[in-house]
């Protein structure tokens, strides 16, 4: 069982990291973020019945973490999108060196 | 205060020793307050451009009406003159006072070791122990009497000489300091509170040689003191580290006990010794550093009298004395001071003969009088340099003094006839014993003293060197040593016939400054004759005991051949303690009496000598002939050569000043500064964090992509790295 559970993490966390390096909308990567969460939370769930109930604690915290993530960084896209009409990254580069 | 109290003068008057420098430093801290406080124009200027000063200057005459209430003239005459007239010679009566009480508290005890206070530690470092420490002996108290004696008369005197100037209370506040370094000088029990004083009369020079400093050339005259002598000073410095390096200690009573374990003679000895002397040449204007003395007459004239002839310059002499179990430790360097000595003593008396300033006279002259106290101490006659010291201190101090009552009539005759000649050129003086019956015969009595005509003073002080030059050169521990490839006796017996040249050039240049100046027709206009009048008695005063003292100074050590004139040896007897050690080393132990034969002959040759200069100027030289400098014509030949000094300040400037000054600008400035320091170090450091930065900013793309693919490539990188560990 603990196989298959940490092959799906696995399965699901790469599909969050290519998402992220190949999306270029910001809703999108934004998704794919969470997806990333999501798979080491599984990861946490599966292993806790083998090291305890330490794992089960800290995804509690992760989710916490990933809600306020998720409103902080919706706010900021809205903001962007107020200014640039547009979310895709390709033409948010103002950070230029 | 740890007092050694087995000392026979613990107890008594001479524990007051530290007042002695004490009073005139209190001295330098009240008329300084004065100085600041008493006047809103601290600045300087001469007597009769006060008024030029005034006007040049609204903002601050504005500033000062407010202050005095509109009296425009409050500002003229500083505030607290009197004050300062009382207290800056008040402290040096007292301070002889105190310095005659302990001199016969010293007189009623047999003093055979000296006497130290220790106050506090100054300097415990490490294996160094330095105490501030003052030690009262008879060579310290002799100069502790000629510095407080003479310093006292001519506090006196400045206080007419200087009292139209606006920087009355500064004047004083520098000579009361000059004084206080001056007395730590020779009180001081080890090396490094002499060297505190031997530095700080320097600047006490400088502060006086610049006192007019809105004149450059008076200002650079100090700056030209002041470097010339940390030529010396570094010596004096070296020489300092390696009596430590070598005897663990810097006390004298410590280096006296640990030099007589040198090897005589030896490389080591020779070497401090020399480089002390490189110091005394410097502070004592010997060749070749004698180069500041003549510019330091642009100083008012009792800062030459006092500083510049009587007492600072001596400190060279009385560091060699001091320093006489270093010295009689090696022949080379006695015999080196000696020929330096006699060298100056000659080379710049020459100079002297064609000078037509009166004050540049006499500092080539008191450079060739501080020669002579070389040649003695070279020689190890310790005992004959103080005397002549101590003599040169009296009539040297008359003659700058007398030159200044001089100046200061031809200066205030100029001012009332408006002229703008050169009131210190004796070609535009003459005739002025008529003006000035006292200055005219004082200054007789120390051209005679001077010269070593019998019985004044520098006659007896001078043939006590040149006696005891001739009898080491017949035996002693000079006579067998080599010098250069030449033995001691012909070297000794060359300084000897030097000497004896410079006596009589002496004599023939100070005739000519007497007869320039007082006889013959007076080359004033009738105008400016009218104004001369003898200084006031403030000033004469000082002149005529300074006259007394050139005429009776040579009974301070009588020679043993003129036994009927008094006691004789009065001097020697009374440095034995001092220098009696020394001088027997230099003569193998046996105390040197030359035949009565030979004494007489030589006191004989001396009187010929300084006779026959005497004769020589008064028959070759005609003050009626001369013209005014403003129409007198050029010299030519050697007369030139003389008048310019020899070119010597030229060929300094050609062989030392420019190559150091192109040097410094073309290498150090140009090359290291400009170029090392600023372009690579500074503007290179600068280009290289540009460089980095530029390099940086292409990296920072701002596309979130490239930024996730660093994230996710160094992630793989470092969990790869933790992997296959």
């Amino acid at each position: 069982m603990l196989a298959e559970s940490l092959g799906l993490s696995a399965i699901l966390f790469v599909i969050g990291v290519v998402g992220v390096l190949t999306r270029r909308n910001a809703i999108i990567i934004f998704m794919c973020v969470e997806l990333m969460l999501n798979a080491v939370n599984l990861t946490f769930v599966a292993l806790s019945r083998y090291y305890g109930m330490g794992g089960q604690v800290f995804v509690l915290f992760v989710m916490t973490v990933a809600a306020a993530e998720a409103a902080v960084g919706l706010a900021i896209i809205i903001s962007i999108f107020r200014h640039r009409q547009t979310v895709d990254l390709r033409n948010i580069n103002v950070m230029k060196g | 205060m740890a007092l050694s109290s087995s000392h026979p003068l613990a107890g008594t008057i001479a524990a007051w020793m530290w007042l002695l420098p004490v009073l005139p430093l209190l001295g330098f801290f009240i008329n300084g307050a004065l100085s600041i406080l008493g006047s809103s124009h601290v600045g300087p200027s001469d007597p009769d451009m006060g008024h030029d000063d005034h006007d040049a200057s609204p903002a601050a005459s504005d500033q000062a009406s407010h202050s005095h209430g509109g009296d425009s003239h409050a500002q003229a005459v500083p505030r607290f003159r009197a004050l300062t007239a009382i207290i800056g010679p008040g402290v040096l009566i007292l301070s002889f006072l105190l310095a005659a009480s302990i001199f016969l508290a010293m007189r009623g005890v047999d003093m055979s070791a000296p006497f130290i206070q220790r106050y506090w530690s100054w300097m415990p470092v490490g294996d160094l122990r330095i105490d501030m420490a003052f030690q009262l002996d008879q060579l310290s108290m002799v100069m502790v009497l000629i510095i407080t004696g003479v310093g006292a008369l001519i506090h006196i005197f400045s206080v007419g000489y200087m009292s139209d100037d606006p920087g009355f209370a500064r004047f004083f506040a520098y000579l009361n300091l000059f004084v206080f370094f001056m007395l730590m000088l020779v009180l001081g029990a080890n090396y490094p509170i002499l060297f505190v004083g031997w530095e700080g009369v320097g600047l006490c020079s400088y502060l006086l040689i610049g006192f007019w400093f809105t004149d450059n050339a008076n200002a650079s005259a100090g700056l030209k003191a002041f470097i010339v002598n940390r030529i010396g000073d570094v010596g004096v410095l070296i020489a300092m580290f390696m009596i430590f390096a070598n005897l663990g200690t810097l006390d004298f009573t410590g280096v006296a006990a640990g030099a007589a374990g040198l090897p005589f003679g030896g490389a080591l000895v020779t070497t401090i010794c020399l480089f002390l002397f490189l110091g005394c040449t410097g502070k004592s204007a010997q060749l070749p550093l004698y180069v500041w003395l003549p510019d330091a007459m642009a100083g008012p004239t009792p800062v030459s009298a006092l500083i510049h002839a009587a007492t600072m310059v001596t400190a060279g002499v009385y560091l060699i004395v001091r320093s006489s179990f270093l010295f009689a430790m090696s022949p080379i360097a006695s015999i080196t001071v000696a020929v330096v000595g006699a060298v100056t003593a000659l080379f710049a008396a020459t100079i002297a003969m064609k000078q037509w300033d009166i004050k540049k006279v006499l500092a080539y002259s008191t450079i060739s009088q501080l020669g002579y106290m070389f040649v003695g101490v070279g020689v190890g006659a310790y005992t004959a340099g103080i005397f002549h010291l101590a003599t040169h201190a009296f009539f040297k101090a008359l003659l700058f003094l007398g030159a200044g009552s001089v100046i200061h009539v031809m200066h205030a005759a100029y001012h009332h006839s408006g002229s703008h000649d050169d009131a210190q050129d004796m070609r535009n003086m003459g005739g002025m014993r008529k003006a000035m019956p006292i200055t005219w015969i004082v200054m007789w009595i120390a051209t005679l003293a001077i010269s070593g005509i019998p019985p004044f003073a520098g006659f007896f002080s001078k043939d006590s060197i040149l006696g005891s030059v001739y009898e080491h050169a017949g035996d002693s521990v000079l006579t067998n040593a080599t010098w250069l490839g030449m033995s001691g006796h012909t070297v000794l017996l060359a300084v000897y016939v030097i000497g004896l040249a410079g006596a009589f050039l002496t004599a023939i240049y100070m005739t000519r400054l007497m007869l320039y100046t007082f006889h013959g027709p007076s080359r004033a206009t009738a105008d400016e004759q009218r104004h001369m009048h003898e200084a006031p008695w403030l000033m004469t005063g000082p002149l005529v005991v300074l006259g007394a003292l050139s005429l009776a100074g040579g009974w301070l050590n009588l020679p043993s051949i003129m036994s009927f004139l008094g006691p004789v040896g009065g001097l020697d007897h009374w440095l034995e303690p001092v220098v009696g050690a020394a001088t027997r080393t230099v003569t193998n132990g046996v105390a040197l009496e030359a035949s009565h034969s030979t004494e007489a002959a030589l006191i004989g040759a001396a009187i010929v000598i300084a006779v026959l200069g005497i004769a020589v100027a008064v028959l070759a030289l005609k003050p009626a002939s001369l013209v005014p400098k403003a129409q007198s014509p050029a010299e030519h030949g050697f007369e030139k050569v003389l008048a310019n000094k020899y070119y010597v300040d030229e060929a300094y400037d050609d062989a030392i000043v420019r190559p150091v000054y192109g040097l410094s600008k073309n290498v150090f400035w140009r090359g290291l500064d400009a170029g090392i320091i600023d372009n690579l170090f500074v503007n290179g450091s600068a280009a290289l964090a540009r460089g980095l930065g530029w390099i940086g900013a292409r990296i920072q793309t701002g596309s979130t992509g490239v930024y996730a693919w660093a994230i996710v490539v160094g992630a793989i990188v470092v969990l790869s790295a933790f992997s296959f560990r």
